[in-house]
């Protein structure tokens, strides 16, 4: 542990970060103090239904219990979960952005490690399930992913059941490494699920995060990145489909720390049934420092039905004009007539069309985020969504 | 044996102004084994006529009847329409993101069909009917129309009329974009299709020049929303030889 703790500091002296003032993103603290319990005015705040939360965001206690926890890992990898004190946690660099955050950073008891070796390399994944077993009481978590210099790997979590969830994931991604982690939240309707995922991006090392929406009443996820070297490269994909009343909110922010970095972000979502409210933003800081970065990020809504609403907010923040490219794309739309107009003018039912286009819009994504063992789940997640609402209504 | 009726076609579009008559009486019978050409000049309805066939939402039709094989073709859905036999091969034929054209000539043979196709037989008639029209293989991969040129996209349009195999199939400009080597391709399609028993064909052209390769039985110009003059294709010849002036400035 002697050697983790000094790799942190010497991390964060490499780092030597420029403080930028960006009303998008407050200095996060671990002080609880300077988290005010928010109103529902603040920027970061303005979209998420406060009264739905559970008392995550004010006071409530987050000592509950209620979840369990499967393992399913490849030789060589390891997850375990450390007590704070001899934990490494703060080594990915996370400092709370929000009351929530601070106030699970402050309750947890253990943090969950999953650790990958320098040089490991294996395809298949390392699967993490945490399955909550009731609502009542609020539980804090903390997961620490760490994967070792020049080590390829996949990561999965995945979360269902019932429960009330603030969470703060830290992802360290050291030199040269590649790892694929992705998050499913598949949780049962009643599970609320505030996270805060902070990661940091080593010297020509890669990261493919993914954030993987189903399930749950509100899903909040917070999720920076950013990078302790030249040549780190980020891809962020994420997958949601909100169903009626369900409120789904993903936060991103990539932080371009380092020259020669690059960055892309793409998610996909769809809505269906009343009060369906889905929220993206998607910010990027293009900092001095970051010369020859390449950002793009994308957000993608297909509203099913009457009744639903789709929040989407890309911001792109540059203080450098020596970069190689920055782009963005925002759309929100329906069921594009003409392509159903297509399939059924060859004989292919309404029904049928409309399956084929919202699989059709997943389904490079789906590829994209290339873990085997979830594809077939994500399709087959997809049709169950649709025979919810889409199908049924024809 | 198939034949469609269109008798005193009148049709709408909605604009900002209002309703727009478009198709102002259109009367037209086509019989098996015989193909029709439409020419005339842009903006006379030629499109709206095919589009109407086939049930694009945003054409309304306020009067008139069409039918195949005395069958009500206007009471019938798009994908009803095409499961009764008709096709339409569009001029800008449309991306489908996500979904490959394997499964989209699956997914649409199986619904023309009534049951899936024999897996092991399908693929070699997708193969073949792919190599008939010089479209790579590999395009079975691709997703619909994505990134296709345009003469690509025609050729695909092709593929789907021979494996679909319509009674009666309308051609939107299938012509129009497409290099002379595309064309000869495209138009021994429609041929091998004609060939395929007595399949009726419209052919919409702004064009003469696939009449060459595609020989009408009759030829109608189509001008102002309605047919301003019938004949065979020695009218195809003329207006090849003076154009469409002489029924424009009539109309006017």
């Amino acid at each position: 542990m002697t050697a983790t703790v000094s790799t942190a500091v010497g991390l964060s002296n490499a780092l030597e970060v420029e403080r930028v003032e960006s009303h998008l993103h407050p200095d996060g603290s671990f002080d609880l103090a300077d988290h005010p319990v928010p109103t529902g005015m603040e920027e970061i705040w303005r979209f998420t239904p406060l009264k739905r939360l559970r008392g995550l965001h004010s006071d409530a206690s987050l000592e509950g219990e209620e979840y369990k926890v499967e393992v399913d890992l490849p030789d060589g990898i390891a997850a375990t979960s450390v007590p704070v004190a001899q934990s490494a946690r703060g080594i990915a660099g996370l400092v709370p952005s929000d009351r929530v955050s601070a106030r699970a950073w402050a309750a947890a008891k253990s943090v969950f490690e999953i650790t990958i070796p320098e040089d490991y390399a294996g395809d298949r994944a390392a699967t993490v399930r945490l399955i909550g077993t009731g609502t009542e009481l609020a539980s804090a978590g903390q997961l620490l992913v760490r994967a070792g210099r020049h080590s390829r790997s996949t990561v999965v979590v995945e979360y269902s059941g019932s429960a009330t969830w603030a969470e703060n994931v830290e992802i360290l991604v050291e030199d040269g490494a590649d790892l694929t982690f992705v998050t499913v939240q598949d949780w049962a309707d009643d599970a609320v699920h505030h996270a805060t995922h902070h990661a940091r991006v080593g010297r020509d090392a890669n990261l493919k995060h993914v954030s993987v929406s189903f399930g749950g009443d509100v899903v909040r996820h917070d999720a920076t990145a950013e990078y302790s070297g030249p040549g780190g490269s980020v891809e962020m994909l994420g997958m949601y489909f909100a169903d009626e009343g369900q409120h789904i909110e993903h936060r991103l922010f990539v932080d371009h720390t380092a020259p020669k970095t690059k960055s892309n972000v793409v998610y996909k979502g769809a809505l269906q049934g009343h009060g369906a409210h889905t929220v993206w933003i998607g910010n990027v800081l293009i900092r001095k420092i970051a010369e020859g970065i390449e950002t793009y990020e994308e957000n993608r809504n297909l509203v099913l039905t009457d009744g639903c609403r789709a929040d989407s907010v890309p911001n792109l923040e540059i203080e450098t004009g020596e970069i190689e490219g920055a782009g963005h794309a925002s759309a929100t739309g329906r069921f594009d007539d003409e392509q159903l107009f297509y399939l059924r003018s060859r004989g292919i039912e309404e029904f049928e069309a409309r399956r084929l286009v919202v699989h059709g819009f997943f389904h490079d994504l789906i590829r994209r985020i290339g873990v085997e063992s979830l594809e077939s789940k994500l399709a087959e997640t997809v049709e169950a969504e649709l025979s919810k609402n889409v199908l049924k209504a024809l | 044996m198939a034949t469609l009726e269109i008798k005193d076609l009148h049709v709408s579009v909605d604009t900002d102004d209002g309703p727009k008559e478009i198709l102002k009486g259109v009367n037209l019978t086509i019989r098996d084994g015989e193909t029709h050409a439409i020419m005339g000049p842009n903006g006379s309805g030629k499109s709206t006529l095919a589009y109407s066939i086939a049930g694009h939402p945003k054409y309304h039709v306020t009067s008139g009847s069409v039918t195949l094989d005395g069958v009500d073709v206007l009471a019938m859905t798009v994908d009803e329409r095409a499961r009764a036999g008709l096709f339409l091969a569009m001029q800008y034929p449309v991306e489908v993101p996500g979904v490959s054209v394997t499964n989209f000539l699956r997914t649409a043979k199986t619904a023309i069909d009534g049951e899936a196709p024999k897996l092991r037989t399908w693929v070699k008639e997708v193969n073949a009917a792919m190599d008939r029209v010089k479209m790579d293989n590999a395009f079975a991969t691709r997703n619909v129309n994505e990134g296709f040129s345009g003469g690509e996209k025609k050729r695909h349009e092709i593929v789907q009329l021979e494996l679909l195999d319509p009674k009666v199939a309308v051609l939107d400009e299938t012509d129009s974009g497409l290099d002379i080597d595309a064309l000869k391709i495209v138009s021994e399609g429609v041929n091998r299709f004609k060939q395929n028993g007595d399949k009726g064909v419209l052919l919409i052209t702004h064009y003469t020049r696939i009449l060459r390769y595609i020989t009408p039985d009759f030829v109608h110009v189509f001008v102002n929303g309605q047919v301003a003059e019938e004949g065979g294709p020695e009218l195809a010849d003329e207006l090849e030889a003076n154009g469409y002036d002489r029924f424009v400035s009539a109309a006017v």
